[in-house]
């Protein structure tokens, strides 16, 4: 560390969503800002290159939108996926502020698309990214160097010196050196910690070490560590995460949104040793993907097999790999590593257990269930018997953690019951603060995006 | 078809199936969501309607050095490029101009020797203006076949492609919005009207649109201008030359200036492009026939402004040699792709109005 250090206004920590729009926000706002952003360019963004669209409140259609969608029930949304454990203070301003937020992303660059195919649920509710996560990236790092903001990729922050209460400088890494800037505000944006599977195994035992990491493998929460060290204030439990069942052989980081599975209502699913464990007809599958991440995670070598047959193979979105297939079950189950004999009478028994089928209807709960095995299976339940065979597996895949920065309503930090004065923090990295449990899809982007707007202001104006 | 290409755009097909993000840039994530399972004529088609604006290139999540390895603008390209060599007749002129702008060259130059020839045996002493340096009759004889065999060709080209894609009945409607789309060369908007990305990374530009549209219809004013002298010539009784505010002069002149800078702004482009981006071997051959067009544009304007200078029988030759090399290279060159285009456009409206059947 030779050089003096450089002097900053703001200071903005992470590349994702949340950075960027703090960091457009508080360069509009007439500050000097530098992103220090620890992946290459190729992999600027975080886990916000791999999202697809935001859930934004809005009264009559807007944007892409239809209808409307009223706070009142953005939050009743919100309240049950997280079973009340939702800070609906900072909830209701994350729902309120979201309908600004679209204007807002399309003058700095965001183009947005009707609701996808196969997602038509989500036309009211969610506003779809033209070319995805990594488009909105894009636009934003265009927009934020138009607005004068300096971009260092690869340099990993690694400490931020808390000096009484406010932050003295940080000490980042980069082409193997050391190097330390010195800020008048600072603003975390570096995500949750789910890329650490260390981490992640001491909050959830060893298992965690064949979780698969959908996101970005560089949200490995060093920040966080360090902040949550100094004493900041900590929200969230560091055992909750968001996982689903993922395809089994998604690569461990960054497989992204093409390794989702919705095949499981119209199978069965078995564990290593071909004994089924859950009810696959519980629910429609965007509301069960969540509990299935947990479920397999809990079955030996965190790990599932996923059968279907010939009949219900056009029924779900494809996904990225092709399934093994056989024409015989035994063959299946070769392939797949599973003990034939145990996969023949377990499909042998649910088969039994089917009822009239006539009934079946694939996208509504149907009723066509089993009798007189446990675990039931109580929607889509059709007998496998039409080859030929096919076989996925499934595996845990995280997509983010829940422990995080405690911030208030100007997504201040804070230590004790002191505000650390030039400290904010913005996205995955304090949606703990607001989120207990469980998730909404496309609320994640609107808490980076509401609060990377309130950050980037406040920093902003405290280094005014 | 090579199978290797064909079989990295299924890879990479099957990934988009499963994505979808990049839905509404263009006709081709539309058509592709409708599949499951990729046959070699779907992917074809697929590649026919890619208008390599790399929108889906740039806002990929999965590119390299993602393990995925998505880069589905040049596997659409690779796929593209070899289904014209493919379906060329004959093929092997397909095999020897797609890729090499140096061939390209050389016709060109074949075509000048042969004017030049032409213009020494069969110049006609009575003839005036451009009729002196070679009859009427005589430029009959050398570009009623140069022009009818390429469309001959291209017709047995397109054939063979609705065959291979397996398209079903075009109606009229389908027909009309074929050209629409082409006409509007709406692909390149980008589905936002932002325009794609070419010539300068992820920024959205619409550069490439309005040049594409320069060289389309610049053409298309040239031709019209050949076709309207052509028949002043036979039913009006008015040859050549014409007065600058002619029908003829209006139209060539003007689609003349368009084609030129449309050509030398399509390769200045190409050059800030990422040839990675595109079917890399054929890099020359785009190039040397975007080149040819260009000349014809330049050395027709020439010709208007020198038709009265001791100068204007050799442009004159080398405007009809370059002419010549055009039309007989067409069915050959990435000057085939417009047909091709336009044919996958209706394929595309044709599918659309059976999906919804
Ligand atoms: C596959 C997938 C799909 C998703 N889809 C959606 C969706 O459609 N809608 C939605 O709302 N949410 C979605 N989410 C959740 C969403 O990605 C996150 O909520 C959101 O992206 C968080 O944004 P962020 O800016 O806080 O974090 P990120 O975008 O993850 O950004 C964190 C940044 O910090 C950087 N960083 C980390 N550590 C350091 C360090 N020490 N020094 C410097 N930089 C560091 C990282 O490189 C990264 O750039 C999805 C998540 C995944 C994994
Ligand atoms: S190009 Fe990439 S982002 Fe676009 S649909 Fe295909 S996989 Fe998805
Ligand atoms: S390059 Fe452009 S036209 Fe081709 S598939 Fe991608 S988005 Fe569509």
């Amino acid at each position: 560390m030779s050089k003096t250090p450089e002097t900053w206004d703001v200071a903005v920590i992470g590349g994702g969503n949340a950075a960027l729009c703090a960091a457009m926000t508080a360069a509009e706002a007439g500050a000097r800002v530098i992103i220090l952003e620890t992946a290459p360019k190729p992999y600027r963004g975080g886990n916000s290159r791999h999202t697809r669209n935001f859930r934004c409140m809005h009264h009559g259609p807007l944007g892409p939108l239809v209808d409307s969608y009223t706070e009142e029930e953005y939050l009743a949304d919100l309240m049950k996926v997280t079973d009340g454990k939702t800070d609906v203070a900072l909830a209701r301003l994350a729902i309120r502020s979201s309908e600004e937020c679209l204007p807002w992303m399309q003058d700095h660059g965001v183009r947005f698309q009707p609701s996808l195919s196969g997602t038509l649920s989500l036309a009211r509710t969610n506003a779809f990214f033209l070319g995805g996560g990594k488009g909105l990236v894009n636009a934003y790092y265009r927009t934020a160097d138009r607005l004068g903001v300096h971009v260092e990729y690869e340099a990993a922050v690694t400490h931020l010196e808390m000096d009484g209460d406010r932050i003295g400088h940080i000490d980042y890494t980069q082409d193997g050196q050391t190097r330390r800037i010195i800020p008048k505000s600072v603003v975390v944006a570096s995500g949750g910690f789910q890329a650490d599977t260390d981490w992640l195994a001491r909050a959830w035992g060893p298992a965690a070490k064949n979780f698969l990491i959908r996101g970005t493998p560089y949200n490995r929460g060093i920040v966080l560590a360090d902040l949550l060290d100094q004493g900041v204030e900590q929200v969230g439990d560091p055992k909750q995460c968001h996982a689903v069942a993922i395809d089994g052989r998604a690569p461990k980081y960054d497989g992204g949104i093409v390794t989702r599975l919705d095949c499981v209502p119209f199978s069965i699913v078995v564990n290593k040793n071909a004994e089924r464990f859950y009810d696959e007809g519980e629910d429609v599958w965007p509301k069960r993907y969540a509990i299935w991440g947990r479920l397999v995670a809990a079955q030996p070598d965190q790990v599932g097999y996923v059968i279907i047959d010939a009949k219900s193979l056009e029924l779900f979105m494809p996904s990225v790999f092709l399934p093994i297939k056989a024409d015989t079950l035994e063959g299946l189950a070769g392939q797949m590593g599973l003990p034939p004999d145990r996969l023949r009478a377990t499909v042998d028994d649910f088969n039994a257990a089917c009822g009239d089928t006539s009934g079946f209807h694939p996208t509504e709960l149907d009723g066509v269930s089993t009798t007189g095995i446990t675990p039931p299976k109580t929607n889509w339940a059709r007998p496998i018997t039409e080859p030929p065979f096919y076989g996925y597996s499934l595996r845990t895949g995280v997509t983010f953690t829940y422990l995080g920065l405690k911030v208030d309503e100007n997504a201040q930090c804070s230590v004790g019951n002191q505000p650390i004065t030039n400290l904010w923090a913005a996205g995955e990295t304090m949606a703990g603060s607001i989120l207990g449990q469980g998730y909404l899809a496309g609320f994640g982007m609107t808490i980076g995006t509401v609060f990377g707007r309130i950050a980037g202001k406040e920093a902003a104006a405290h280094a005014n | 078809m090579q199978t290797d290409f064909l079989n990295e755009a299924r890879r990479q097909a099957e990934i988009c199936n499963a994505c979808r993000y990049c839905e509404g840039y263009c006709s081709v994530f539309p058509a592709l969501h409708a599949e499951r399972a990729f046959s070699d004529g779907d992917l074809t088609q697929l590649a026919n309607l890619c208008h390599n604006c790399r929108g889906c290139y740039y806002a990929c999540q999965y590119t390299a050095p993602h393990e995925f390895d998505l880069n589905l603008p040049q596997a659409l390209a690779n796929v593209r490029q070899d289904s014209w060599e493919e379906f060329a007749f004959p093929q092997s002129a397909a095999r020897a101009f797609q890729k090499n702008g140096v061939m390209i060259a050389l016709a060109t130059v074949v075509g000048f020797a042969l004017l030049f020839w032409a213009a020494r045996a069969l110049a006609s002493a009575g003839g005036e203006g451009f009729y002196a340096v070679l009859s009427h009759n005589a430029m009959v004889a050398i570009f009623l076949p140069a022009f009818l065999f390429p469309l001959a060709s291209i017709a047995v080209s397109l054939r063979r492609y609705w065959r291979a894609i397996d398209a079903g009945r075009p109606t009229l409607a389908d027909v009309v919005a074929g050209f629409r789309a082409a006409a509007t060369m709406r692909n390149l908007d980008g589905g936002h009207g932002d325009g794609c990305n070419f010539e300068d990374e992820d920024r959205f530009s619409n550069a490439r649109r309005m040049v594409h549209q320069a060289v389309m219809y610049g053409f298309l004013l040239c031709f019209a201008s050949t076709s309207v002298a052509t028949l002043m010539h036979y039913f009006f009784a008015m040859p050549a030359p014409y007065s600058l505010f002619s029908l003829p002069k209006i139209l060539g002149i003007s689609g003349g200036l368009l084609l030129v800078i449309g050509c030398v702004e399509m390769i200045r482009l190409k050059l800030r492009s990422d040839p990675a981006l595109g079917a890399v071997h054929a890099w020359g051959g785009e190039v040397g026939s975007i080149g040819l067009l260009g000349f014809v544009g330049l050395s027709g304007l020439l010709l208007y402004a020198l038709g009265q200078t001791a100068m204007m029988p050799a442009i004159l030759v080398l405007h009809l040699g370059a002419v010549l090399a055009f039309f007989l290279l067409t069915p050959f060159t990435k000057m085939a792709h417009g047909f091709y285009r336009l044919t996958a456009l209706v394929a595309d409206a044709t599918r659309k109005r059976g999906d919804a059947a």
